[in-house]
This record gives structure tokens, C-alpha cells and sequence, in this order.
């Protein structure tokens, strides 16, 4: 047994639901007790979901738990294929059915006689895997099924695509940005030339399988979900994949190098330099932006960055690399992939931290205060308590993080996201501090109703010359705060005498 | 008032199960809260732990006095000791967090491998010397809100049966003391004459505080002593219970915990309506009068006076119809008050429909609907979502009470929604609250009303099916 109050990743089904309702016209019943189904809460709630979520339950009760569950589970298949005629039904294993051990595989199997749609098991072992794993597993399960059942009606295409094309993989549903990411990776492709032949699972049909073969590769664009389904291909049609993330500018331009070898070998002839040049130089900000002044100020801050292997290790290396700023502490909480996130993150952080136990992170934290965290809700939680700014970028996370605005983490433009979370973070911490400097938050009586202050004192020359030097963010409250002194104490005059004192008395 | 057309009796009907509702665990989320210095030790899986830390959202962050004791596979196959393994959590937690109780509750997971969650608590409260309550609220045998009746229920037992001296009682009887506080002892024993003589009555239902003050000045108005309250404040101040004590649910989900007191502890049931709308707390009142022989004061005028400061909100709905999908067993109160409102109402699902615990609810909704001129609902039992939706398409209810997986699919078609989660959280007992209520229902209608010209009602294509 262990104690926790905290989990980053889900637990199995979670992620097995994920891929399945990813998915269009794919149904996913549970063999779960009453209540477990809250995945649909989720669904509906982040991402604001429309439609219903294609997820429903064969409930396990006491008399299921009496008689055992089969009748009910083909019941409920056969059921949901005829009220909605899925392309597929996954029956999904939970952790009460990881323990009742029943043959839920024959249940399926029983279930395919009359249903018309295909119905597959989910093999995913609650006691084994998390939700990442799961949602790579199945996606795997569910692309191997395709290929092989086109097989063997001999449906398979011969040939790949006329021009360059790729699949790209591992697009899922309550995914970290990932509709924003796939909509910037498309735009990318359009700009290289390069066709898309399958996005999936997001928006897919199952259908659609058979033509993943066409693609000329795959792009997996995350570490956690994809890679089976991408080595499977790989090991079948000797289908080459590419699993550099491109965030940040330089693995974005990595990614790109990647792909012109991998296409040329396939004869397509491209030069992709002057591409990667334009866009980086002038196109994306972020390049200009970490030579700007603006991004100098953040040399040597310390940071903290925690989160799954993509983002942890993208915004380490985009932090160290391409900004200058001194990440002493890289983690992750896929435990289970812990050591290609050592490789990625090494050299460009002071610490490694693999953990999913939330009280260490924080503690880790609160021994290193860095300037700023990177990291999940829960880190932007004790960022909170220790009042140090977080940027947020991993799931788990919150309604706040599907934002309705284009937020890709992906591509040129996710580099000018990334850089405006990077600073915002930073500033918000700057700005904190020089408040309190200046005297502290809204905490103090306010004079004026109004926020501009106009009032009736006079600011001598000096004295206004040195308040337009402070930062346009807190002047509003300095000018506050010293007017508030200098009428407290009868005076109508603000010289820079008076402004020391205002501060002096203010910080004490 | 025109009789109804209509059966002259409610329709039960029981479906399939298939329904959406929140695990029973989730009722830690509101205990914790309420009972002070408790720790709650909910004992399963990640399932688990992610259902809490998602469903209870931000309230996890405040340092929460619960965890989960997260079952591992050696746990399952019983290669760890669970003894053993129970005694190493709660220890850390006595150390961490010292609490006055430690509530066990057992899940889907322990009830199948059939963890002997009763037989280790006697047994480990004497080695570590802290009470353990132990709860089944687990997704087998129960829904949502059930989750607090299995609590309760366990916690009755815990009861202390009687007191040595007088000082004693004081110390455990909260709610005198909040209101005798800082009052001479005299002054006491003069408010003690307010009160009509009548057996000791004990409330039960966890209410927030605020909640919990209303209700008993409320009775106190009609002479009527509250002697004590399950749950209390603190797991140190849980009331008396004697043979021959009176005591009354506050909540329709609390069927367990009033078997337990009546079988248990030879209590006796005072079954009312809840006090839940004007009319359920005037009919509370006075059915608690009833049975202390009390003509209730004034009641009549306060029930009016509340309608009549209801009136704007009211006029919204009257005439309108509302669709309970059912899941936390508030559905038929909330029903009874609505149509008391003004509205119709075709249908009532509920997880669960104890008829004897809520007989006298039963029989006002009964009552209200014939008063009001409106059919009898359907009360669903154990309702089947999907064939729900199928119905709601063809009635096209103006509300539809449902869970948070039906309320945005439902909004892009057309179709107002209220998510009923917050009627569990909200202040809706009582005569002050009943505002609070037509808040929360009325709120979509409002919303929509703002919008009604914009043209945007259906925000999905049509694609013929669900």
C-alpha cells in the first residue's frame, strides 16, 4: 500500500478511454463499477466537449460479482452496436476487472457473433501500466488490427503516395494542446511540401487504417503515445518514423533535418535549409526574441522544470539552450521511461529528478527556489504556496489549460508560445518582487477610487522624472502609495526626499 | 384546483443501471470538511485517486485530510500483510496529521478481495489508540450521496449511548453550548424554559454550519430542542443516543443511517418530508411538531412570506417542464418543491428509491402535484441514460437536471441544462435557502434568455442519431 494524495498519470483505462474515443464512430463500454465512468466528466468538462462522449459502462454489481459478468458485458455490446453502429466496440478492463479475473477476451469473441461492427479487447493490465502506456498499447492494439484484418481481405494498398506524405501519430483527445499541435504540425507539412495521409487517432476513422502504409513516414510527435503503433508500422511495411518533439526552435529544425533525409532516401530531393533559416530568423520570434534585451534580463535565472518525457525534456532543452537560463532541476514523472529522459535532459540541467510523488517535487522546490517552474497543476500549486511563478506545460491539468485561442507547443509558432509562457512567468515573478520593493500589494487602503490617481498633489520635477523611471507595471502603485504618505502627513509637495521616505515607511 | 387526468398514483419504473453518477467515495470531499478532526482513508486504487483529484477538482490543494491507500498488486494478491500494511499508513498519518478519528473507506477493490475492513479496525484502534470508523462506500452497492449514508450509518454506532455527569453532556452537545456560549449558567437554564417538554431529538445529515444554526433556531422557534447532530462538527462532539430518542433525516439519501439508529440503537424515525423548499421545511416542521404533540406557530405566514420573496424567480419557471436524469437521490424533494414552483415534471430518475424512508416525501409530492394540477411524474429507478436521452429528445423538456458527461453534449443541441452536482454542494435546506434553489434552476433559463436572439441555440450538425 502507499499513501498518496496526488497522481500524475491516470490509472489504465483512462488511457485505453483516450485513444477510443480519439477515434470517430468508436465505442468504449467499460467493465467497471458504478461511478467509474467519471471519464466522461472529464471529457465533457477540459475539453468542452459537444458531442456525447462514446464511452458507457456494463456495470459491475453485486449480482455480477454473484453470476458473473458475460452475459451482461455481450448484452451491453451487442446493445451499443446496434443504438449507434460503432465501427468498433473496445471493451475496456478497469481495476475491478483486472481482479475478477474473468474471461473477458471469450466475452468479446461471444459478442462479435452478433454484433456488426468489430469488437476488440483492450490488453492493458491495470496493475501494469499507466495512462500513457495504456494509450500507447491500445493505439498499437488497434492499428495492428486494421492492418491485419485488411490483410486478409487483401486490402492493403500496394504503393505508397505519388508525392512525399506522412502519418502523423498520436494525437489524442484531453492531450496536452495537442488539437492546437496538429493543426500547427498540418501547417508545417503544407509549408515542406510534404502530403498528410493519416492523423490519428484524434478525428480518425478506423477505416482509414488500411491506408496508413501509403505514407511515406511517420511523425510521432510525443514520447508517450505513439511509439507502438510507429514500430509496429516500422517492423511491417519498413515504414522509417521520426520521434524528435519539434518544440523549440532547435529540435523543431531538427525534426525538419530529419525528415528532407529520410524523404531524399526515398528519392524525393529536397533542401530544407534555407526553409528552417527563414522561418527561424524571421518568421518565429523566438530566435529574435533570446537575443533581445528582454530575454537577456532572464541570464543565469534558476529554473525548475517537472512534467511528462516530452514537455519536461522539450522545455528544458528550449530553457538551457535557447534562452540562457539555468535549469537546476529537470524531472519527469514517467517513470517507466526514465531513461531516455536522463539522455535528453542531461546536459542541460544541474539535477535529474524521476519521481512521481508529488511531496518530493515540491520539497525539491521549495530546497532549490528557482525564479520560475515549469511544470503540471500540481507544481503550479506549490508554486503557490512558496509564491513562485509557474508556467504550465503538462497535463495533469485543468480547464484553464484548453484554452479556445491557438496555442500550439508545436512547430514555429508553438516557439513564440513557448517563449511568451517562458517570460510571463518570469516577469510575473519580477513584478511580484518589485511590488514588494515599492510597498506591497492591494492589501493597503486605497485613496482614490480611480486607478490613474489624479489628484491634486504636485510632483516636482525631479520627483516625476524619477517616478517615469520605474516600471510602467508598478508606477501606478508607487505613485499611489507615496501620495497616500505625503497627504497623510499634510504635505502638497512630492519632492524625491518625500518619495525615499514614502518608501522607507512603506517597507517598514 | 383542477384534479389531474392522470393515474392517481405515482409510476415506478426500474431500468437497466446504466446511468452516469458519481462514485460514493466522493463523500469524503464534503466530510473532511465537515467533521474537523478527522482523517478519511479511502482504501483502493488509481481508479480511485483520479476519480477524487479530478472530480473534486482544486479542493485537494488546500492539504486535504484524506488519501488514498493505494492497493498494489502485492496488496491484491495478498503477498503484503494487510494488517501490516493499514497499520504503517495510519501510523504516519497519526503522526502527520494527528486526528480524532480515522474514517476507513472500502471500495470496489477491497469489498472483491474481500479485505476485512471491520475485523482490522477494532484491532488496530487499540494498538494505535485513535477510533477507526470503517465505511463501505463503494461503486457495487451504492450512488453518489450514498456514500455519506454509509458513513453516518457507521458512525451511529460510535455514538456514545449515555453520560456520566451533566458536564459531560454539555462538552458533547455542541450545538447548546455554541448557543449558550459566553451566557451565564442562569441565563441557560431560563432559555431551557423556552423549550416545550418533549423527548431528546437528534438531527441527522451533514449540512454546512450555517445550514446546520438555521435549522435548529428554526425548530427552537416552535420550543423544539435540538440535542445533537450526526454528523457534528468535530468527531469528539458526536451526540448522545439513548433507547426511546427521536430522530429525524435532513437529507433523502440517508435511508442506511436511519435503519441504524431504529435497529440499531432502538431510536425512533420521525419520517417527514426534507426540508428542502419552503414547502418541505414548513411540512418537516411540522410533522416533527406533530409527533411532540406541539401546535406549530406561524408557520403558515413564514412559508407565504418565503414564496412571496420568491415570486421573480418563480415567474421564470412556472409553466415550464424539468427532466431529472437522477444521480444523488435529491431528485424527488427537488421535484416536489419545482412543481410546487409551478412546473411540470414527466419524469424523475433517481439511483435508488427507498419508499419507506421516504414515504411522507412520497406522498407530499403526491400531494403537490394534485394540488398543482399537473400529471404525476415517472419515478426511474436505476435509469438507463442512453434510453433517457432518447425520451428527452421527444419531450423536449425546458430543464434538464443532469450529470456534468450529459449537460455540454445536451447545451449544443438546445436543450438547458443544470448540472445537479450543485445541489448537492449548495445551501439548499431550509426556508432561507429556498432562494438559493431557483438560483441554481434557474440559471440556464437566464443564461438563455440573455442569448435567445442570437440564434445559436443547436451548435452540433445534425447527424440523425445520438
Amino acid at each position: 500500500m502507499k499513501l498518496a494524495y496526488w497522481m500524475y498519470a491516470g490509472p489504465a483505462h483512462i488511457g485505453t478511454l483516450r485513444i477510443a474515443s480519439s477515434f470517430k464512430n468508436v465505442h468504449a463500454i467499460m467493465h467497471a463499477p458504478l461511478g467509474d465512468d467519471y471519464f466522461n466528466v472529464m471529457r465533457s468538462m477540459l475539453e468542452r466537449e459537444r458531442n456525447f462522449t462514446p464511452v458507457t459502462a456494463s456495470v459491475v454489481d453485486r449480482n455480477v460479482l454473484a453470476r458473473g459478468s458475460q452475459e451482461k458485458v455481450v448484452e451491453n455490446i451487442v446493445r451499443k452496436d446496434q443504438e449507434e453502429n460503432p465501427d468498433l466496440i473496445v471493451l475496456t478492463p478497469t481495476c475491478t476487472s483486472s481482479i475478477l479475473q474473468e474471461d473477458l477476451q471469450n466475452f468479446v469473441e461471444r459478442a462479435q457473433m452478433d454484433a456488426q461492427g468489430d469488437v476488440m479487447l483492450a490488453d492493458v493490465n491495470h496493475y501494469r501500466f499507466n495512462e500513457l502506456q495504456a494509450a500507447d498499447r491500445t493505439l498499437g492494439q488497434i492499428v495492428q488490427y486494421y492492418i491485419e484484418k485488411a490483410r486478409k481481405k487483401g486490402d492493403l494498398p500496394e504503393s505508397k503516395t505519388e508525392k512525399p506524405s506522412v502519418n502523423i501519430i498520436g494525437v489524442t483527445t484531453l492531450g496536452f494542446h495537442n488539437q492546437h499541435d496538429c493543426t500547427e504540425l498540418k501547417r508545417l507539412m503544407k509549408d515542406l511540401g510534404i502530403e498528410v495521409n493519416e492523423v490519428f487517432p484524434e478525428g480518425a476513422s478506423v477505416n482509414n487504417l488500411k491506408n496508413l502504409p501509403r505514407a511515406w513516414f511517420n511523425l510521432v510527435p510525443y514520447r508517450e503515445i505513439g511509439l507502438t503503433a510507429a514500430r509496429y508500422l516500422e517492423q511491417e511495411f519498413a515504414m522509417p518514423y521520426i520521434d524528435i518533439t519539434p518544440m523549440g526552435v532547435v529540435e523543431t529544425a531538427r525534426c525538419i533535418r530529419k525528415i528532407q533525409q529520410i524523404i531524399n532516401a526515398q528519392g524525393a530531393d529536397v533542401d530544407y535549409e534555407e526553409f528552417i533559416n527563414e522561418q527561424t530568423l524571421y518568421v518565429s520570434q523566438a530566435a529574435w526574441f533570446s537575443r533581445s534585451i528582454d530575454c537577456q534580463n532572464l541570464t543565469g535565472k534558476k529554473a525548475v522544470v517537472f512534467g511528462d518525457n516530452t514537455h519536461a525534456a522539450a522545455l528544458t532543452k528550449v530553457l538551457a539552450r535557447e534562452m540562457g537560463i539555468h535549469v537546476v532541476l529537470a524531472g519527469t514523472y514517467c517513470k517507466y521511461d526514465a531513461d531516455w529522459f536522463r539522455e535528453q535532459v542531461s546536459e542541460y540541467c544541474d539535477e535529474i529528478l524521476i519521481s512521481d510523488d508529488n511531496a518530493e517535487i515540491g520539497n525539491a522546490i521549495a530546497r532549490l527556489e528557482p525564479s520560475a517552474i515549469f511544470g503540471t497543476q500540481m507544481e503550479r500549486h506549490v508554486g503557490k504556496r512558496l509564491d513562485i511563478p509557474c508556467g504550465v506545460i503538462a497535463a495533469p491539468i485543468h480547464i484553464q489549460n484548453f484554452p479556445i485561442g491557438y496555442k500550439p507547443f508545436c512547430g514555429y509558432e508553438g516557439t513564440n508560445q513557448i517563449a511568451d509562457l517562458v517570460y510571463n512567468s518570469f516577469t510575473l515573478g519580477m513584478e511580484d518582487h518589485l511590488l514588494e520593493i515599492f510597498g506591497g500589494h492591494d492589501t493597503k487602503e486605497v485613496i482614490t477610487k480611480s486607478v490613474s490617481a489624479n489628484s491634486d498633489l504636485n510632483w516636482n520635477k525631479e520627483a516625476q522624472g524619477e517616478l517615469n523611471k520605474i516600471p510602467g507595471f508598478v508606477r501606478g502603485k508607487v505613485k499611489r502609495n507615496t501620495e497616500k504618505f505625503a497627504r497623510e502627513r499634510g504635505m502638497n509637495e512630492i519632492t524625491l526626499e518625500v518619495m525615499y521616505a514614502a518608501k522607507e515607511a512603506v517597507g517598514a | 384546483m383542477t384534479v389531474a387526468q392522470e393515474p392517481s398514483a405515482l409510476q415506478f419504473e426500474c431500468e437497466t443501471g446504466n446511468y452516469h453518477t458519481f462514485c460514493p467515495i466522493s463523500c469524503v470531499a464534503w466530510l473532511y470538511q465537515k467533521i474537523e478532526d478527522s482523517f478519511f482513508l479511502v482504501i483502493g486504487t488509481k481508479t480511485c485517486g483520479y476519480f477524487l483529484q479530478n472530480a473534486m477538482g482544486v479542493m485537494i490543494f488546500a492539504e486535504p485530510r484524506y488519501a488514498m491507500a493505494e492497493l498494489e498488486e502485492g496488496d491484491i494478491s495478498a503477498q503484503l500483510n494487510d494488517y501490516e500494511e493499514l497499520k504503517r499508513l495510519c501510523l504516519q498519518i497519526k503522526r502527520d496529521r494527528n486526528p480524532s478519528v480515522i474514517v476507513w473507506i472500502g471500495t470496489c477493490t477491497t469489498e472483491i478481495i474481500k479485505m476485512d475492513l471491520e475485523g482490522l479496525a477494532p484491532k488496530l484502534e487499540a494498538e494505535l489508540g485513535i477510533p477507526i470508523v470503517t465505511a463501505r462506500a463503494n461503486g457495487l452497492d451504492y450512488a453518489f450521496t450514498q456514500g455519506e449514508d454509509t458513513v453516518l450509518a457507521s458512525m451511529v454506532h460510535k455514538c456514545p449511548e449515555g453520560v456520566k455527569q451533566e458536564e459531560e453532556k454539555e462538552e458533547r452537545n455542541a450545538i447548546q453550548k455554541l448557543m449558550a456560549f459566553g451566557r451565564k449558567k442562569e441565563d441557560v437554564k431560563a432559555e431551557q424554559a423556552e423549550y416545550a417538554t418533549h423527548p431528546p431529538l437528534v438531527l441527522f445529515g451533514s449540512l454546512p454550519d450555517p445550514v446546520v444554526t438555521n435549522l435548529t433556531l428554526e425548530l427552537k422557534k416552535q420550543g423544539i430542542q435540538v440535542s445533537g447532530w450526526l454528523p457534528s462538527k468535530r468527531y469528539t462532539e458526536l451526540p448522545v443516543i439513548q433507547e426511546g430518542y427521536y430522530v429525524a433525516g435532513v437529507n433523502p439519501f440517508l435511508s442506511r443511517t436511519a435503519t441504524t439508529f431504529m435497529r440499531r440503537r432502538k431510536c425512533k424515525l420521525i419520517g417527514a418530508p426534507f426540508p428542502i423548499g419552503p414547502d418541505g421545511t414548513r411540512a418537516w416542521i411540522e410533522k416533527i411538531c406533530s409527533v411532540f404533540n406541539i401546535e406549530p406557530k406561524g408557520l403558515a405566514e413564514r412559508e407565504a412570506q418565503i414564496w412571496e420573496s420568491l415570486e421573480d424567480y418563480v415567474k421564470l419557471i412556472r409553466g415550464k417542464s424539468v427532466f431529472f436524469m437522477g444521480d444523488n437521490l435529491l431528485e424527488i424533494s427537488l421535484a416536489r418543491f419545482l412543481i410546487r414552483c409551478g412546473m411540470s415534471c414527466p419524469e424523475i430518475g433517481i439511483p435508488y428509491m427507498d419508499k419507506r424512508y421516504q414515504a411522507a416525501e412520497l406522498a407530499l409530492l403526491e400531494k403537490t402535484c394534485q394540488e398543482m394540477g399537473v400529471p404525476l411524474p415517472t419515478i426511474v429507478e436505476k435509469p438507463d441514460n442512453y434510453n433517457q436521452i432518447q425520451r428527452i429528445y421527444e419531450l423536449k423538456p425546458d430543464l434538464v437536471i443532469t450529470g456534468m458527461a450529459h449537460a455540454n453534449p445536451l447545451e449544443a443541441r438546445g436543450i438547458n441544462t443544470k448540472w445537479s452536482v450543485e445541489f448537492t454542494f449548495a445551501q439548499i435546506h431550509g426556508f432561507t435557502n429556498a432562494r438559493d434553489i431557483l438560483e441554481l434552476a434557474t440559471r440556464p433559463l437566464r443564461r438563455n434568455n440573455n442569448l435567445k436572439d442570437l440564434g445559436w441555440e443547436k451548435l452540433v450538425k445534425e447527424s440523425a442519431k445520438v
